[in-house]
């Protein structure tokens, strides 16, 4: 197993106050909350956090921790001295099994008996945790549906009552017309506990797509057109998460005009819509008739751009 | 220890169609009915009808309510300073939807 760096998880000094470690862990856990922070890792850092601050908030586990010397780098494989949890009892914990269960093999081995599972002997959850986790997918996804395969990192209490870690995959049906923020519920599939096993609750989060912005249940899509197609209207093919379609470009079209194109967007009851933005996008002025016809357009009528600012 | 690798599981998508009554909610969410009853209260969910015996709650509800009791215990809020986050996240992922339209 490795070595966790408790200290630095929480950017302090070994020589930190009790005071200092309580407001590094409060300052730490508002940033990295997962319901609040958008950080990509903010899942595992919060529970790094939650784990490191259970050990150094407690002096008796922080003596325990400390005894094992500064001269371990995170990371580092680490085996505990044998008998080193004799002279030490841990009673003070206040965190439950389940929470016990969240933690890492490193923690197990200094604390878990003492601490988390003994507990939880005696009061066992009436049943499983609900977990959470998140499902990242592609637009595509959302307006198809789709199978995808999830591997998920789960720690359980054993048969030994040490929390242990296993991967298991689950397919996973991911229903049409989902949004991003959506919750999918995944009965019985959560914690295990004595009782019934927990819910899993999947979140979904969609990847960056190239072309289309998501927004609820409406795309947004940028598209580039010429000068004469928006001054003059025009038909264009415009590519959706559905296929091509055509869409008519009005004459007299400035850049920026949003065009909508309804029930294209990600479907449901009611489905969202497509909106097209239109950006006027000038043919390079590198050749002689090129730089004529703009010349020529110049000529064709007054226009001045800037006439609203006033000078 | 994947029992069954190639089976596909369906979840539910707990969106605005999905509609449940107290008692269903109360089992969703692991809460006694006066827990859920408070959390009306404080406005941190609406369901629909009067009395609680005709509440009917969205599938929706079951993310705020999770999220509230999150906050609660990790962050050492109280419930009306979870309530006020929840709805300040709420503005936050409008706006940034918002951003997301201009493509960054």
């Amino acid at each position: 197993m490795e070595y966790r760096d408790y200290y630095r998880i929480m950017g302090l000094g070994r020589d930190a106050t009790q005071d200092e470690i309580k407001r590094a862990y409060r300052k730490l856990a508002r940033k990295f909350h997962p319901d609040v922070s958008k950080e990509a890792d903010a899942e595992a850092r919060f529970k790094e956090l939650g784990e490191a601050y259970e050990v150094l908030k407690d002096p008796p586990k922080r003596a325990a921790y400390d005894q094992l010397g500064s001269t371990w780098k995170a990371g580092e494989e680490f085996r505990p001295p044998p008998d080193r949890n004799q002279g030490f009892e841990f009673h003070s914990g206040d965190f439950s099994a389940a929470d016990a269960a969240q933690f890492s093999d490193f923690f197990a081995s200094l604390f878990g008996q003492d601490a988390g599972a003994a507990r939880g002997a005696r009061r066992p959850p009436p049943q499983g945790q609900d977990t959470r986790a998140r499902v990242v997918i592609d637009l595509d996804d959302a307006y198809h549906g789709a199978t995808r395969a999830l591997t998920l990192q789960t720690t359980e209490l054993g048969p030994d009552g040490r929390p242990q870690t296993r991967a298991r995959t689950l397919n996973v049906r991911i229903p049409k017309g989902v949004r991003p923020g959506q919750q999918i519920r995944l009965a019985g599939q959560g914690g295990h506990g004595p009782g019934a096993p927990g819910d899993l609750y999947l979140e979904v989060a969609f990847r960056p797509h190239p072309l289309y912005r998501v927004a609820g249940r409406d795309v947004y899509l940028e598209l580039p057109v010429a000068p004469w197609e928006a001054a003059l209207g025009a038909q264009v093919k415009l590519p959706t998460p559905d296929g091509p379609v055509d869409l008519k470009i009005p004459p007299g079209s400035s850049s920026g005009r949003k065009l909508r194109l309804a029930g294209r967007g990600i479907p449901g009851q009611p489905p969202g819509d497509l909106y097209a933005t239109l950006l006027i996008v000038l043919p390079p002025a590198d050749n002689a008739a090129t730089r004529a016809a703009y010349r020529e357009l110049e000529q064709a009528q007054a226009f001045d751009p800037r006439a609203h600012l006033g000078v | 220890m994947d029992k069954s690798p190639h089976q596909v599981l369906q979840g539910e998508l707990l969106d605005e169609a999905v509609v449940l009554t107290l008692t269903q909610f109360c089992r969703t969410c692991r809460l006694p009915a006066e827990q859920v009853v408070e959390l009306v209260e404080e406005g941190i969910i609406e369901p629909l009808g009067q009395a609680p015996d005709a509440w009917q709650f969205t599938g929706v509800s079951v993310y705020r309510v999770q999220c509230v009791l999150r906050l609660e215990h990790d962050l050492g809020v109280n419930r009306a300073g979870a309530a006020l986050i929840l709805d300040l996240l709420d503005q936050l992922d409008a706006l940034r939807a918002r951003l997301a339209r201009y493509g960054e």
